[in-house]
This record gives C-alpha cells, sequence and structure tokens, in this order.
C-alpha cells in the first residue's frame, strides 16, 4: 500500500519536473514553472522520508539525523540565495551545483562500502558500474564547480600549467584504468576506489583551472548536465524513478544548452571538454595595437549627440554589472526616450557571465523586456542606428571575429556595432577584455572612448542630458 | 562481452526509459529564447537536486552503530537540501524580475 503511494508521489514528483522545466522555457509561465518543480521536489522528499522501505527488511531510521540535515541545509539555502547580489548569480549557481555533485559523490561511497561484488547475478556487476561512474562524475562536478565558483568571485586566478591538456588526458585515461580494474575485482571495499575519488577531485581542478572567465559560462553549464547524470546514476542504482527522470532531463538539457552556447562562442565542445580553451590563447592578436591612438568624446558631447539621435542601441556587457549601473543606464534610457529617441538593448547570447545574465540584470531595473533584443534581430538594424553605447562589453563588439583569421574569437558572432554611425565605448581604460585580447574597434574612426567608472559616466551624462 | 548484453537485456525497461527521457529533455529545452538561458540552467540545476532523495534512502538504510556511513550520510542530505532549496530560490529570485516588466513606464 504504502510503497504504490511512494511510487505514484515519485511519478507525480517526475511529472513536475518535465512541466516544470517546460514552462521555464517561456518568460510567462517561468516562474510558475521553477515552483511547480519545487513543489514536486517537496512531495519526492517527504514521501521518501516517510514511505520508502527495504525490500527485505523493515528501514532502520536516522529520522533525527535527516531532518537535521534537511533543516540545515534549508536554512544555509535559503540565506545564501536570499543574500546573492544579482551580478553574483551564476557562481551562486555553480555553488549549488557543486554541492549536488558531492551529494551523488557521497552517496556512491556509501554505497560502495557495503557493496560485495562477489554476490553481483551476473559477472558483470552493473551496479558496482553505476557507482564508479555516479562517484566519478559526481567528484569532477563538485571540484570543478567550487573552482568556477571562486574564479567568478575572483577569488582564484586563471592558471595553466605546462602540458595541462596532456596532463588532463593522462588523467582521464587513468581513472578509465582505475575504473576497469575496479570492475574486475571483486574484492570488497577496495581502496583503489579512494584513489578514483581523489582523482576525479583533481581532474575537476584541473578541467576548469585553465579556463579564462569568459567561457566560464559553457563551464557551469556542462558541470551542471554532469552533476543530472550524476544523479540520474544514484537512480539507476536505487530503482528510483523520480531521480531518474530529474537528472535524465537535467543531463540532456543542460548538454543541449552547454552546445547551444559553444555554438554561440564558435567552438567545438570537444574543446571544451579537454579543457583546451581559455587562458593559453592570450598571445594572439595583441600586435600592432602600439601606435595607434583613440579618440576621446566629452560627457558633453556625448550627451548632445545622444540627445539629437533617432535611435540609439545600448550594448551592455559585464563591465555595467560590475559598475552596478543598470539602474542608471534606465534612467539614461528613459530620459532619451522622453526627448523622442528609440531605445533598444543588444544582448550578445554570451554578454555578461552568462547566457541570459544581461536580461536578468536590466530586468532587475525595470527596463521593459521588449526593449531588449537579440543579436540577429539587431544586427541588420544596426547601419541605421545613430549612436551605439557599449557599456563595459568588448569582446562581443571585436570585428576581428569577423575579419582576423588569426584572432582566437575568429568566428565569434558578433554584434556588428561598427556599422552604425557612431560608436561610444564606455570602459575604465585600455586594457583588454575578458578574452584577453586587443580591439580594434576602439581605434576606428566613428569610434570615441568615454574611460571611467561606468556608473560614474552614465550618472554624469544623465545629468547632461537632463539639461540640455 | 555476453555479460554485458544480458546486462543490457535485463535492464532494458530502464534504457528505454533513458533514451525516451533524453529525447524528452532535449524537446523541453529546445526554442528557448536566449533570454532565459541563465534562469533555465538555475532551474534545471534545482531539479537535479533531486538527488537528496537518494541521500534520504542512504540515510535510511544506514545501520545506526556505522558512524562512518551516518556521517558521509548526513553531508550528503545537508549537501543536498543546499542544492535544491538554493536552487529553486535563486531561480524564483531571478524570475521575480521578469514579472513586473512593462508596469513601470511613464512618470
Amino acid at each position: 500500500m504504502s510503497l504504490n503511494i511512494l511510487e505514484i508521489s515519485y511519478l507525480i514528483a517526475s511529472l513536475t519536473f518535465v512541466i516544470g522545466l517546460k514552462m521555464l522555457s517561456h518568460p510567462d509561465t517561468a516562474r510558475k514553472g521553477n515552483r511547480i518543480a519545487g513543489i514536486g521536489m517537496l512531495i519526492a522528499i517527504l514521501a521518501t522520508i516517510f514511505l520508502f522501505q527495504d525490500y527485505n527488511s523493515a528501514k532502520i531510521a536516522n529520522y533525527g539525523l535527516i531532518v537535521l540535515g534537511l533543516l540545515v541545509g534549508t536554512i544555509i539555502g535559503n540565506i545564501m540565495a536570499k543574500k546573492v547580489k544579482m551580478t553574483s548569480m551564476p557562481q551562486m549557481v555553480s555553488f549549488f551545483n557543486g554541492m549536488g555533485g558531492a551529494c551523488a559523490a557521497l552517496i556512491a561511497i556509501i554505497e560502495f562500502r557495503h557493496h560485495d561484488p562477489s554476490l553481483a547475478l551476473s559477472s558483470f556487476d552493473g551496479a558496482m558500474l553505476i557507482m564508479l561512474l555516479g562517484l566519478t562524475i559526481g567528484s569532477v562536478s563538485f571540484s570543478g564547480s567550487l573552482i568556477a565558483y571562486g574564479k567568478l568571485e575572483g577569488k582564484i586566478n586563471d592558471r595553466v600549467l605546462p602540458f595541462n591538456q596532456a596532463f588532463n588526458m593522462a588523467m582521464l585515461l587513468a581513472m578509465v584504468v582505475l575504473m576497469v580494474i575496479l570492475m574486475m575485482g571483486d574484492q570488497m571495499n577496495n581502496p583503489i576506489f579512494y584513489l578514483l575519488l581523489a582523482l576525479a577531485l583533481i581532474y575537476g581542478v584541473m578541467f576548469v583551472m585553465p579556463i579564462g572567465g569568459a567561457d566560464m559560462p559553457v563551464v557551469i553549464s556542462l558541470l551542471n548536465s554532469f552533476t543530472g547524470v550524476a544523479a540520474a546514476l544514484g537512480g539507476f542504482l536505487y530503482g528510483n524513478k523520480a531521480m531518474l527522470t530529474g537528472g535524465i532531463l537535467v543531463g540532456s538539457a543542460g548538454t543541449i544548452l552547454t552546445i547551444l552556447m559553444c555554438k554561440a562562442m564558435n567552438r567545438s565542445l570537444t574543446n571544451v571538454l579537454l579543457g583546451a580553451f581559455g587562458g593559453a590563447k592570450a598571445g594572439g592578436s595583441s600586435k600592432e595595437a602600439g601606435d595607434q591612438t583613440v579618440r576621446e568624446i566629452s560627457i558633453n558631447d556625448a550627451s548632445v549627440l545622444l540627445s539629437y539621435s533617432h535611435s540609439v542601441v545600448i550594448v551592455p556587457g559585464y563591465g555595467l554589472a560590475v559598475a552596478q549601473a543598470q539602474h542608471i543606464c534606465h534612467e539614461l534610457e528613459q530620459m532619451l526616450e522622453d526627448k523622442g529617441v528609440e531605445v533598444n538593448y543588444a544582448i550578445h547570447p554570451v554578454a555578461g557571465r552568462m547566457p541570459g545574465h544581461m536580461n536578468v540584470l536590466l530586468a532587475e531595473a525595470d527596463v521593459p523586456y521588449e526593449k531588449l533584443k537579440e543579436m540577429e534581430e539587431v544586427n541588420p538594424k544596426l547601419s541605421n542606428t545613430d549612436v551605439v553605447i557599449v557599456i563595459g562589453a568588448n569582446d562581443v563588439v571585436n570585428p576581428a571575429a569577423k575579419n582576423d583569421p588569426s584572432s582566437p574569437i575568429f568566428g565569434m558572432p558578433i554584434l556588428e556595432v561598427d556599422a552604425s554611425k557612431n560608436v561610444i565605448i564606455l570602459k575604465r581604460g585600455m586594457s583588454a577584455g575578458y578574452a584577453g585580447i586587443e580591439n580594434e574597434l576602439f581605434f576606428y574612426p566613428k569610434t570615441r572612448m568615454l574611460f571611467g567608472d561606468a556608473k560614474d559616466s552614465l550618472q554624469k551624462l544623465v545629468s547632461e542630458v537632463k539639461e540640455l | 562481452m555476453e555479460n554485458i548484453l544480458s546486462f543490457l537485456g535485463e535492464n532494458m525497461d530502464m534504457i528505454y526509459f533513458l533514451i525516451l527521457a533524453v529525447l524528452l529533455g532535449v524537446e523541453v529545452i529546445s526554442n528557448v529564447p536566449a533570454i532565459l538561458h541563465t534562469p533555465l540552467m538555475s532551474g534545471a540545476n534545482a531539479i537535479h537536486g533531486v538527488v537528496i532523495v537518494g541521500a534520504i534512502i542512504v540515510m535510511l538504510q544506514a545501520s545506526p552503530d556505522d558512524y562512518a556511513a551516518q556521517i558521509i550520510g548526513f553531508l550528503a542530505v545537508v549537501m543536498g537540501t543546499l542544492n535544491v532549496v538554493g536552487g529553486f530560490v535563486v531561480t524564483d529570485r531571478m524570475l521575480e524580475m521578469f514579472k513586473k516588466k512593462p508596469t513601470t513606464k511613464k512618470q
């Protein structure tokens, strides 16, 4: 009886995951979808606590510890999620993702301690394989996510070791070998298991370490789908349908999302998997920037130029987020609109630190949803745009992606702001972008630089425009 | 080889389930506007927190005198809960900002 109710609860939970995920992919229903999935999760958890029964014995409950664990997790999770700033969202997601990976790995460890390979039904020990995979994937996801978290927080710098890629390959190979050894042996609680655990943890670190911050979204998305797979493996182990559906859904959906992001940056997934991109490319095409000059624009000139334009496009980048300038940016936009200027935002697919990150930030500042235009929509219209304001963005407007085959970002689709009549770039200084490459756009005749903190410059612009 | 084949044969139901769920995941996620990528990733992140169910099962089965299992299991429950609660709350906060979109124009 209670077992049937348990199974039905899992069915309901699985359905809410599917429906929730589907609703999350439409702006109007997204929030409801998230809540529906949350309710499903609650059902699955409660049902497991109260209805789960071991097949051969009555359960040996550790209710006190379970409830305590749930409480501690809920309180800490709630505080962290409520306190985090909108700009720090990506690393928060990465952190929670790492927790999920760790959870999956810990489950594999406990199950392994009880697992006796000599009792396997056939000589191919499926349960063992599932545990090994769950351990490895969960651990990689855990340590990798924490490194990604540290990097986005600015606590860990990019670091490329010599032969990093070869080293990573060797470690992957070593992990496969260890798994094969463990599969062949029939010793209980084989210490090699813990060697595999250590290797997987190190691999996660080495895998994320050399990758530049600009590529972090791809990594987080990939690690997200890793954790999904790890959760699904746990579901396989227990024949638990809720874990299976939830895990596989996230595993496949996360992979698709990762591929979409790779496409937006013109990289192949294999490249990502081998940890090949990132830091190493910085040398690329920073050659003949030295003797070119950039031209500055005064606040006054900029505000006149903006006020008497017909159409203005704002290109926000991470610099806008860092300066917390989204609100003042919205103010400038409204002020210009009141003067009859048509203002839109052009959002590059990888603007910010995660796809869609910019949209979240601008939505926070009450920028209307319909003003946020995607790259494909904006690019054809840029030649009719009077002024493009680039705020704290760099690589996503770098023409080298179109016309310099030697550039590491060559082939990445960009916002073609150089097609517009004027470009104003708000920037702190002449440093290269996050990908570490020089931007020739800054030296174009139609480009003017407005140096300074983005928030500060925008503030001055607003007060100037107000007076005109 | 024979063993692997028989393992696959015995678990055919699961394999069907696996393949269909993968396709479902792909289907559900396609046609997502780029705007929603971050919340979607965050929401998916919360959903794989379902691994907490496994942690609870482990704890329910851990015998009271196996302290190592209890400690590891406890950690697993805490971390899994962090994933679930943190994931859903963060996603909700992100989506909250999309809610109030066209209302605050015009002074």
